[in-house]
């Protein structure tokens, strides 16, 4: 039976978005190999969270025990790689996520499976779905066949629908005691980078700035709130410690794909477009007019960030 | 506590190169394409050679390719790597294969830490680490970062990201996550994963260069591992990406308006 595997996310006992994105993808999976699709969730206190998976028609299995509030890769891989035998996985999948990508090559080990990371697509049917992935940063795109009997994979969660809810699945409790006296991996602390704004990779607009802000995000900032958009940045911003990690879009950092992207003084380079070019509309404003960036976008503005940001901004208010 | 490190450093297409697909599909056209240390590893190098500082102990840069990967294995020594080792392999190799090498090269030197980039940027696959360390039952901390920014005084002053415990059996590492950062404590030997942020590399010398010359570089034959070399990540059909049509340059913000209000409809 080529069933399908998809482990959640979740902290503190709410699923993050994707887990759903990630749910449809394993549906599509689940459709092409005629198997069965089920959900795991591991943690602590996590029974809502997967009585919410189940109202997506899928079969859950959870795992909920006190070693394993935190998660540790260390710790979850055997857990998941102990229920993919049980439910006869031969595909293993989680969203592109840094759990995700921190866990299932883990999992992967495991179960002697190969993996796909950041799946974009799949294709062929019964045992022999194939992936499509990018390569060198978004610069290729590869159809790979992962040639061991359970393939793992990842997918980049803007590429998917998320699934909907449809029918109503079941919860099966899953025993998994955990010593922590046992584990070689502790966990210490977590550090939130506190937001009032949408998340990054889930916003319908996102405004970025980048080495021509010269550290000012303020104009950024300013134009985001006023349209109810996330926050981004180029590696430069991000690098010369202006603006938290977590907002770095790129090939190192976070994939988005918003009905909107505006890129304001970032030129362009590589490794900044792998994370934003499947956004629907594209929006440049840069001094250079010979800016990579202008290449790509679909309205370019050759201005000074500083004059034309508070500008649009006052537009987009009057129009409201 | 002198800390013995293994560290990972792959030879990679450079990031600013062109790159551009076979009209068949088969594999990138590698004419005029330069090769480098990959970013990530490059990382991996400074941070062991960092923590040799703070703590004594050897570093030791393993890479697997052909001859040509020797180019990059002498760039790490050239940062001031100890020795090193060239697992001799042409022809594709996947995350499966990769990590069952370094499991056996970690079998053979039994270091305290194996350092790796969180993933090479040509297949951006971000799994050797993490299979690594469930091979060899370890405790893993990848995307390893620390909380400061590259401008601070802690990294002018060259101290490693890694925090080694009083007890010199426990590392304490700043990763990476969404929505923040997460710091995880590692008994020993442990394997981590680097990110970006965590430092940045040293320019090798010219006396670092001329030393790099002398040091060892030992070679193994992969085949003489006893590891399936045999790919399990097979590459069917390489494509481009569908290209995006470059839009239109607009003269003022009131045009840039009208267009995402009335054409575009995002506003």
């Amino acid at each position: 039976m080529s069933n399908v595997l998809i482990v959640a996310e979740q902290a503190q006992g709410a699923l993050k978005k994707a887990t759903f994105h990630a749910l449809g993808a394993g549906r599509e999976v689940a459709r092409r190999t005629g198997g069965k699709l089920v959900a795991a969730v591991l943690g602590a206190g996590v029974g809502g969270a997967a009585e919410e998976l189940a109202a997506h028609g899928v079969e859950v299995r959870v795992a909920d025990a006190p070693g394993l509030e935190h998660y540790l890769a260390e710790s979850y891989a055997p857990v998941v790689a102990q229920l993919a035998k049980d439910v006869g996985a031969t595909y293993v999948g989680a969203g592109a996520t840094a759990f995700g990508k921190d866990l299932l090559p883990r999992v992967a080990a495991r179960l002697e499976a190969a993996m796909a990371t950041e799946v974009l697509g799949f294709a062929g049917d019964g045992g022999a779905v194939t992936f499509r992935r990018p390569m060198w940063a978004g610069n290729v795109l590869a159809e790979v066949e992962l040639a061991t009997p359970v393939k793992v994979f990842t997918v980049r969660t803007t590429e998917f629908q998320p699934a909907p809810r449809e029918g109503q699945g079941s919860v099966v409790p899953v025993a998994a005691s955990v010593d922590p006296a046992a584990l070689r991996t502790r966990f210490v602390s977590f550090k939130e980078v506190k937001s009032e704004r949408p998340e990054l990779t889930d916003a319908r607009i996102v405004v970025s700035g980048g080495r021509g802000t010269k550290g000012d995000f303020k104009e950024v900032e300013a134009l985001a709130d006023e349209l109810g958009a996330a926050v981004g940045a180029s590696r430069a911003a991000v690098d010369a410690g202006w603006v938290p990690n977590d907002w770095q879009v790129g090939q190192t950092g976070k994939v988005v794909a918003p009905e909107l992207y505006v890129a304001a003084g970032i030129s362009g380079a590589i490794q900044h477009l792998a994370g934003m070019k499947g956004s629907k509309v594209i929006v440049a404003v840069n001094k250079d007019p010979e800016a990579p960036i202008f290449a790509l976008a679909d309205y370019g503005l050759v201005a000074d960030l500083f004059k034309a940001l508070p500008e649009l901004r006052a537009k987009i208010k009057a129009g409201k | 506590m002198p800390l013995k490190i293994l560290v990972a450093a792959k030879r990679v297409e450079d990031p600013e190169s062109k790159i551009k697909v076979k009209p068949d599909g088969s594999g990138i056209v590698t004419d005029g394409v330069n090769y480098k240390l990959n970013p990530f590893d490059e990382i991996a190098v400074e941070e062991g050679l960092r923590l040799k500082e703070k703590h004594g102990g050897e570093v030791v840069v393993a890479s697997i390719g052909g001859d040509k990967s020797v180019t990059e294995i002498r760039a790490a020594l050239a940062m001031g790597a100890d020795r090193a080792i060239l697992v001799k392999h042409d022809g594709p190799l996947d995350p499966v294969v990769v990590s069952a090498i370094f499991q056996k090269l970690f079998e053979q030197e039994t270091p305290d830490l194996v350092l790796l980039g969180k993933q090479s940027i040509d297949d951006d696959q971000n799994q050797v680490g993490q299979y690594l360390a469930e091979r060899l039952g370890l405790p893993q901390a990848t995307f390893a970062s620390k909380t400061e920014s590259l401008e601070s005084e802690a990294e002018q002053k060259k101290q490693p990201g890694l925090a080694l415990a009083a007890d010199g059996k426990t590392l304490e590492v700043v990763r990476e996550v969404d929505g923040g950062v997460e710091t995880l404590a590692l008994r020993l030997p442990a394997v981590v994963t680097t990110d970006l942020r965590l430092n940045k590399p040293r320019f090798a010398s010219l006396p670092g260069i001329m030393k790099a010359k002398k040091k060892e570089v030992k070679e193994l034959a992969a085949a003489s591992l006893g590891v399936d070399l045999a790919p399990k990540v097979v590459v069917k059909k390489l494509a481009e990406p569908p290209k995006r049509q470059g839009g239109v340059k607009v003269a003022d913000v009131a045009e840039l308006y009208e267009k995402l209000h009335a054409e575009a409809k995002v506003l």
